[in-house]
């Protein structure tokens, strides 16, 4: 049965891209549309019939063939269905589904072809996700990662043409490289250290041994484990990809860069916990590295004027808040997070889509403003979502929030706790500056600007219709809208009562010592948990009424915010100047060895000489040669006479 | 009643003979003349042998070398007009260069 989860979408796959060309838009859709909901649907089954099995028997394992086989490396194609991989295969085909049903309005002006490589892509994608997350072993699971980071690379240069899309394509796809790069040696490592790549065995085996107080293979396994999770999930050092990944279409970016593919390397520590339970310096620089990207780029998303960016730093800024979770062993709470983050980041980029739809491809917040009355739709599900990940009761976001905080609280890491909290706050400010521009306000200032961006963005993908005839989101991404804005308000509910937790626990291993989770319960108990609950919903709230202040009140004190503060303004807009800085240190210097050092040294020096010296050898030796072929027949024939009279000669008076 | 001794001499002489002939003369049918009588002495030496051995051997094998000799006498004939065509004339010292 868990073999039937992906083989949807392959199918699904397999059919648009082989006969997509040739039928109409409606057929391609439903193709793709049915794949993601039979997969769904199949997923629902399973996910129940896990939970129908006791609390610590909950593993379905399906070997669909023996893969490899090569001395003592045994690796069978296995899927594992346990709590853990029960949350993501839910979350993957069931916002997959929508985002596949919202899709088929928002795309609905490419050409016939294009329409049906779209859907195959994200079909694709959801295949490769779903083997990433079922996968019982690292190598399925790599297999996996490598489709995932593939289908990202062709849906975000989905517009080819346009070089910037597939500028992007690239640039994601190499900074992937990079972290996949440590994650194949942490993968090779392990089967090193472990013998095997199976992750129950692994884990099984791990937690035999006694937690590493220093710099061990344990801590090296994880940290470059590790270095595979920040390229795939956009963290520092390697978080710049995710920017550019918005030239994608938007509903991609929604499913892949905010929902699901984002949050494999989030997943992949989760499945790992008892391996990076054991390396706590690991386990320490994720949450150093996880806290430090939200923050980072929380400010980064402050200042941002396009719509799609601002959210892309905000799906950076949340990764890193799953990455603190993690780094303070609180696996659940990031998965938590994981779960509601997926609701809320969705529908707020597809309702980004909308607005970009409905303005025919604008994305400068700058030019937007007033859309409130235009879209009715768009705007209450939008505003559902910002609140959703500011972090206001009842809402989702704040109920996984709030968990990851008050652990890293109870874990005594009080500095993360803290900057967690003004992330908190850069959260809930950004998000509502980004809904009070986009929204509220008027958009007369804006009606003169013309409309050239069109051109530029999306010249391909949506009609150019009239700015002053708005029309809100069709039917099939109102569906999408509301039911994810159903969720963002929803999903957090079944964290209620640690029963998310609990139900997660099993896939975590034993926690690794009783006295902290003593520590948590005594400080449950101590009412500091309300009092922190308390604190984060002020804060939210706080960020909310600030941006409510700059943005919507009085818009003058914004502009003059940033002139007093221009200096920081302007390296917050140039993004802490990462990618000028990455382009010096990194791309430049290789690019001058390559083409100096190994262009013009290796290979026109050394390889190119080498190949041209044979050849000058061997002419110049026959230029010497030359002279004996004097063309003389006599002077052969003196030759062949002396050369028989010296050979008998040898003989006769040897 | 002549040893095989004499026939060898008389054949060593030939050979010496059609040997010198190669190479002082520089008109080609007589060298290709001399050729044949450096042939003619090898099989002269092939049958004294084969007589003083009581084998048919020797002349089995000089049947041999008279049929390549009339074939090679037939193509290096031929090969002399053709480059007697070219240069008007038969010293093999005009001819030098594999093409001209």
């Amino acid at each position: 049965m868990l073999l039937l989860i992906p083989a949807f979408p392959l199918v699904g796959f397999l059919l648009n891209a082989s006969f997509g060309r040739r039928v109409s838009k409606g057929v391609a859709a439903t193709i793709a549309c049915a794949a993601m909901l039979m997969s769904f649907a199949v997923s629902v089954a399973a996910v129940a019939r896990l939970v129908g099995l006791p609390a610590d028997a909950r593993a379905i394992a399906q070997t669909a063939f023996n893969w490899i086989e090569s001395d003592t490396l045994k690796i069978d194609l296995t899927l594992l269905l346990d709590p853990l991989s029960s949350v993501m295969i839910l979350v993957v085909t069931g916002i997959g589904s929508l985002i596949h049903v919202y899709s088929t309005a928002y795309m609905h002006d490419e050409a016939d072809p294009e329409y049906a490589r779209y859907f195959s892509y994200l079909n694709l994608f959801a295949a490769f996700m779903l083997v990433l997350v079922l996968g019982a072993n690292f190598l399925v699971m790599f297999v996996g990662w490598e489709g995932v980071g593939l289908c990202s690379y062709l849906l975000i240069g989905f517009w080819y043409q346009k070089k910037s899309a597939s500028d992007a394509g690239k640039k994601a796809f190499i900074v992937n490289r990079i972290g996949d790069w440590g994650f194949i040696l942490g993968v090779l490592l392990v089967f090193v250290r472990f013998g095997t790549l199976d992750f129950q065995k692994v884990a099984g085996a791990a937690s035999q041994l006694s937690p590493e107080a220093t710099f061990g293979t344990l801590s090296i396994i994880t940290l470059l484990l590790f270095i595979g999770a920040t390229g795939k999930s956009a963290q520092i050092p390697l978080f710049v990809w995710l920017p550019d990944a918005m030239e994608g279409p938007t509903p991609v970016s929604a499913l892949i860069h905010a929902a699901t593919m984002v949050t494999a390397g989030v997943y992949m520590i989760g499945r790992n916990a008892v391996l990076f339970g054991h390396a706590p310096m690991t386990l320490t620089i994720v949450a150093i590295v996880g806290t430090a990207t939200a923050l980072i780029a929380g400010t980064i998303g402050l200042v941002q004027n396009d719509i799609k960016k601002v959210l892309a730093y905000s799906t950076v800024s949340q990764l890193g808040y799953m990455f603190l979770a993690m780094g303070v062993g609180a696996y659940a709470a990031g998965i938590f997070h994981l779960y509601t983050h997926a609701f809320f980041k969705a529908l707020l980029f597809l309702g980004s889509g909308a607005v970009i739809h409905a303005l025919s491809g604008e994305q400068d917040m700058r030019k937007m403003g007033g859309l409130k009355k235009d879209l009715p739709i768009t705007y209450w599900t939008f505003v559902v979502g910002a609140i959703a990940i500011a972090g206001v009761p009842p809402f989702a976001g704040f109920f996984s929030k709030d968990e990851i905080l008050f652990r890293t609280f109870a874990s005594g890491h009080t500095v993360l706790w803290g900057v967690g909290l003004l992330t908190a706050l850069l959260t809930a400010a950004y998000m509502f500056r980004l809904v009070f521009l986009t929204f509220h306000g008027s958009r007369s200032q804006s009606e003169n600007h013309s409309n050239h961006d069109n051109l530029l963005h999306h010249s391909n993908d949506l009609n150019p219709s009239n700015h002053s005839h708005l029309h809100d989101a069709p039917l099939p991404m109102a569906i999408a809208l509301i039911v994810l804005a159903v969720g963002s308000i929803t999903a957090g509910w079944v964290g209620l009562g640690g029963r998310f937790e609990k139900f997660l626990e099993p896939s975590f291993g034993p926690p690794l010592s009783e006295s902290r989770a003593g520590l948590q319960a005594g400080l449950a108990e101590g009412g500091v948990e309300t009092t922190l609950m308390i604190v984060s919903v002020v804060v939210a709230l706080a960020g909310i009424g600030i941006a409510a202040y700059f943005f919507l009140k009085n818009r003058a004190a914004a502009d003059r915010m940033a002139e007093r503060f221009s200096g920081v303004h302007r390296v917050l807009e140039h993004k802490y100047y990462l990618d000028e800085i990455y382009d010096a240190a990194i791309v430049q210097p290789i690019q001058i060895v390559s083409e100096d050092g190994l262009w013009k040294g290796v290979d026109i020096g050394v390889i190119d000489r080498t190949v041209n010296g044979v050849g000058q050898a061997v002419s110049g030796t026959s230029e010497v040669l030359r002279l004996f072929h004097t063309g003389s027949v006599r002077a052969y024939a003196a030759s062949v006479f002396l050369g028989a009279v010296l050979v008998l000669g040898y003989y006769l008076w040897r | 009643m002549p040893t095989l001794n004499d026939y060898l001499i008389l054949s060593a002489i030939l050979f010496a003979i059609g040997t010198a002939g190669v190479f002082v003369r520089r008109n080609l049918i007589t060298i290709l003349l001399s050729i044949e009588i450096m042939l003619n002495a090898v099989n002269l030496s092939f049958v004294a042998f084969g007589r003083s051995l009581g084998t048919a051997d020797g002349q089995i094998i000089v049947f041999f070398v008279m049929t390549v000799a009339a074939a090679e006498a037939a193509v290096g004939l031929a090969i002399v007009i053709g480059l007697f065509r070219h240069r008007e004339s038969l010293n093999p010292d005009t001819f030098t260069s594999l093409k001209w």
